[in-house]
């Protein structure tokens, strides 16, 4: 039951945060901005049109989108969303988590390269690089989160009632902190990467889908949707504490989620795209900063 | 039963390239006799794990030796992989290196001569027996990896190879003579209580770290590994990395045994030098240019994940945390299964590939995919499980090493000294992202885009012989990945033998299963979305690749695999160091410019090599004394007498 309410949230409601996100991007900018929905419209159109494949690609092509949209959903059954108990929970479910995510990346930018473009390459090389870097903040944040839970999945980690934060305050704060960078990394948005842009110096995963067209970019405009919902709800639940009721904890998931996009939103409109050379930087930075929390935990 | 079928299994790989050396048409029997051997040998090595301990022993002449073997559960853990890669590099090897080619024999003999050394290597149970089978192996791998002598690159890699390699024997000499000091026995028997702290016991680890630590290519001694296994042929190669060098684990592993306390010192020493190896492993592996040296610097890599496991167990078990020890063992141990199943797999299909486009570099293939589908399936299957991505074996057992380390900070109340295992989480991590950078690169270069060469786009498949090689790997990769909890009894066998005094694990089926559940789900989801697609975008219409509007886009636009993985390169600059050629025109006109760079290895090229030629420099003073002159050497003849005859007087 709470599985079901749980998907039916993850599936229903994340583009719905895109459109959040560019609507605080437009008021901030005196704008009045597209509609609230305007992803689901998007999705629609594209579901209607016709695919065009480049001669040069094989199958691992749309192998890319389909695991981009099955590993989002798969990874929010692992989340404790609506309840205090995810439906798929079980111990070291943490690195199962994280991997998943690397099995999408693994085919997404395996997709890139199957196009033979110059343009796709160079999101490769940049997103496999980045991401090596973003790897070790979330096991930083993972570690420091099961020294204060005690346990080693991600339902009785990120079920934090008051006396975690009594106790660990500074530690989560770093942790939400580091993760927050790293959920601006993984899901290309400023100052990493900027969605709207479409200047080939300045891409990193808006270039690597450059050649999809119809279903297959829908699934993949649905998939970032996805792993933004995902990552998202991951840094909702660090901080907010779980009431045992599905609905209530369901719809403060969601509300927490998109004033996470509002913050986005917020973070987007101040800040211009880092230099390249400044995101292994960040990057190391946040790891710095998620590692200073499990030295606070340890003491 | 199991050590008779061993026996005849290491004699059928031993015998099965005799005919090959006699005669060409008896190419078909080589094979068999090693497929055949090669299946009695995993038989008897599955009954080994399954039903328990058996030994055989037959009278040797060799003063102290005996033609003794016992086939217990570590023994038998480490055969498997053996029997099945010669099975499997023999079946590949029939139309890889054909009757036809040169030297097709003397590949054939010295391929079934390591194999079944390899094999009584793992099972010995007199040390003098141990030790010649090393050595046979040591001297087998070096005529393999001399096959084309004609080039120079073969030749040195071959040298660098048995000379690191008879360093290591040196050192295991050292042990066996050790041993029989301590124990009086010529066998691998317990040691006495307290080994751990006297200097005897002390020495003996010490050369075991070296002795096994160059076999297996952990770094600082992984020097000879990238040339050896990138100059043999590909089957070779794929048994070489993915059994040879589980020689050295598996000597450390036994000797770990024997002691019933180890001194934490070691297993830290081990832990560092794991996480070292398979981080800048990983990092060299990524610069790269060669399909066979970035697949090699791979098991270095892998290897380091493997001894940080045996780090975890020793220094756990140092410190009364038995819980975490056996996590550790255990993720060692399927490690060992996993590398050996994935590594093969991806050398059986590099070969292939390099095969047919004729070239060992990345950068002159591509879009081999096309032409040769069931090799670029295979290369992918074997990527996705050394990335360690789940469902397939890999995620198994970095997911052991990632639950040990987790565990060490849940379970340690103040911060005690096993707190050093939580390093194991953020090096694994970062090992695992640079591993996928690599193989993302690795494969989209070769197999994906478009072909960046003539050769590579004439390419076809490889024969089916060729192709069936590796299908026993990907199963076995689909089966540990997809059904871990089936393997959880027989690894828990294995982590008991490997550590006698630490309480027998029953809990593997209970903590994999939820894995394997995930791992169904996980496979047949996406299995099921990927089939959904391609049918759905079936009859789409296709056309040149957008690219932002070129109309002619060629192969020359696309991105090399130095240019992917040049981030990486850049980050790890301080290791690398890479070699960078860009001679830069300086005229009005535009002329032509060229770029190249090359990753040389910073341990051989830039610390070993020229601290030997300085060695040598300095040894070269002792040429004042070789100057020919007959009177001169019967002066010193005489000097010297006088003076022992003085010095013995006194």
């Amino acid at each position: 039951m709470t599985a079901v309410l749980q998907l039916l949230l993850v599936v229903l409601t994340a583009p719905l945060l895109l459109g959040v996100i560019t609507r605080t991007k437009a008021i901030v900018a005196g704008r009045r901005g597209q509609p609230l929905l305007q992803a689901y419209y998007d999705l629609g159109k594209l579901l209607r049109k016709e695919t065009v494949l480049s001669s040069t690609t094989t199958w691992v092509f749309l192998a890319g989108p389909a695991v981009a949209v099955v590993v989002p959903l798969l990874a929010s059954l692992l989340l404790p969303l609506a309840g205090p108990r995810a439906p798929l929970a079980f111990t070291g479910d943490l690195i199962l988590f994280v991997y998943l995510f690397a099995l999408s990346r693994f085919f997404t930018t395996a997709a890139a390269l199957d196009t033979g473009s110059a343009f796709e390459g160079m999101g490769v090389a940049r997103e496999i690089t980045f991401a090596a870097l973003a790897e070790p903040a979330l096991f930083f944040g993972l570690l420091a989160l099961a020294r204060i839970s005690g346990s080693l999945s991600l339902s009785q980690l990120l079920t934090v009632d008051g006396t975690s934060w009594h106790k660990a305050s500074a530690a989560l704060v770093l942790i939400i902190a580091s993760w927050f960078i790293v959920l601006l990394a993984e899901n290309s948005r400023v100052p990493f990467d900027d969605p709207n842009t479409h200047l080939e110096l300045t891409m990193i995963h808006e270039v690597m889908v450059l050649d999809h067209s119809g279903p297959a970019f829908g699934l993949i405009l649905y998939g970032s949707a996805l792993k933004l919902f995902v990552f998202s709800a991951l840094i909702a639940d660090v901080a907010l504490p779980r009431t045992g009721n599905p609905l209530i904890d369901a719809a403060a998931t969601l509300g927490a989620v998109l004033v996470i996009g509002v913050v986005i939103g917020l973070v987007e409109s101040s800040m211009a795209r880092l230099r390249l050379v400044r995101v292994p930087q960040l990057l190391i930075a946040a790891s710095l900063v998620a590692g200073f929390a499990v030295v606070l935990v340890l003491r | 039963m199991s050590a008779i079928l061993v026996i005849v299994g290491v004699a059928l790989c031993m015998a099965s390239g005799l005919p090959s050396l006699v005669t060409r048409r008896a190419s078909v029997v080589t094979t068999v006799l090693i497929v055949a051997g090669g299946v009695t040998g995993l038989i008897g090595a599955v009954l080994g794990l399954t039903w328990g301990t058996a030994g055989l022993s037959l009278p040797w002449h060799i003063p102290g030796g005996a033609l003794a073997i016992r086939v217990d559960a570590l023994s038998a853990f480490f055969l498997a992989p053996v029997f099945l890669l010669a099975g499997a590099g023999g079946l590949y090897a029939d139309r890889y290196w054909p009757a036809a080619r040169m030297r097709a024999g003397y590949v054939r003999a010295f391929f079934g001569l390591m194999a079944g050394a390899l094999a009584l290597v793992m099972c010995a149970a007199n040390t003098i027996l141990f030790l010649a089978a090393w050595e046979v192996v040591a001297v087998s791998s070096f005529f393999l990896i001399a096959t084309e002598h004609e080039q120079a690159e073969s030749r040195s890699a071959a040298w660098i190879y048995i000379t690191a390699s008879h360093v290591a024997t040196l050192a295991l000499f050292a042990i066996v003579v050790l041993l029989h000091g301590v124990t009086h026995t010529w066998a691998f028997v317990p040691l006495a209580a307290g080994t751990g702290a006297i200097p005897v016991g002390q020495a003996l680890l010490c050369l075991a770290f070296i002795a096994f630590g160059i076999k297996a290519g952990l770094m600082p001694f992984h020097i000879w590994l990238p040339g050896a296994h990138a100059a043999a042929p590909s089957h070779v190669s794929a048994v070489m990395s993915g059994v040879g060098i589980k020689m050295g684990v598996y000597g450390l592993v036994r000797l770990l045994s024997l002691f019933d306390a180890v001194p934490s010192a070691f297993g830290t020493t081990l832990l560092l030098a794991g996480i070292a190896s398979s981080i800048l492993g990983v990092a060299f592996a990524i610069a790269q240019h060669d399909l066979k040296r970035l697949l090699a610097y791979h098991s270095i890599e892998n290897i380091g994940i493997i001894v940080t496991g045996l780090g975890i167990g020793v220094v756990a078990q140092t410190h009364g945390q038995p819980l975490l020890a056996v996590l550790g063992y255990a993720g060692a141990l399927l490690h060992v299964w996993n590398h050996g199943l994935f590594k093969a797999l991806l050398f059986l299909s590099a070969g292939a590939a390099i095969h047919s486009a004729h070239t060992r570099e990345i950068d002159r293939m591509g879009g081999l995919a096309r032409r040769m589908p069931w090799t670029a399936a295979a290369f992918l299957i074997g990527a996705v499980a050394i990335t360690g991505l789940p469902p397939l074996n890999g995620f198994v057992s970095e997911w052991l090493l990632y639950v040990a380390g987790f565990t060490s900070i849940t379970g340690s109340p103040h911060g005690g000294p096993a707190l050093i295992l939580v390093l194991v989480v953020p090096a694994l991590a970062l090992t695992g992202a640079l591993a996928l950078a690599c193989f993302v690169k690795a494969f989209g270069t070769v197999f994906l885009g478009a072909p960046r060469s003539e050769a590579a786009s004439d390419a076809s498949e490889v024969p089916a012989t060729m192709r069936a090689a590796t299908v026993p790997l990907i199963l076995g990769c689909a089966a540990i990945g997809l059904l871990p909890a089936l393997f959880g009894p027989l690894l828990s066998r294995a982590v008991h033998a490997a550590a006698p005094r630490l309480p027998m694990p029953a809990t593997f089926t209970a903590l994999l299963q939820p894995i394997q559940d995930s791992a169904l789900v996980i496979a047949g989801i996406a299995i099921a979305a990927v089939l959904t697609l391609l049918a759905v975008t079936r009859r789409a219409a296709t056309a040149l690749t957008w690219d932002c509007g070129y109309a002619e886009p060629t192969s020359r636009m696309q991105y090399t695999a130095s240019s992917t993985a040049r981030g990486v390169v850049g980050l790890f600059g301080w290791a690398m160091r890479p070699v960078i050629h860009a001679p830069r025109p300086f005229t009005l006109f535009p002329s032509a410019a060229a770029f190249e760079s090359h990753v040389p290895d910073t341990v051989l090229d830039r610390a070993l090599l020229p601290a030997l030629r300085g060695a040598r420099w300095v040894l070269g003073f002792a040429r004042y004394f070789q100057h020919g002159r007959m009177q001169l050497y019967l002066l010193y003849l005489g000097v010297t007498l006088v003076a022992l005859l003085a010095w013995s007087a006194r």
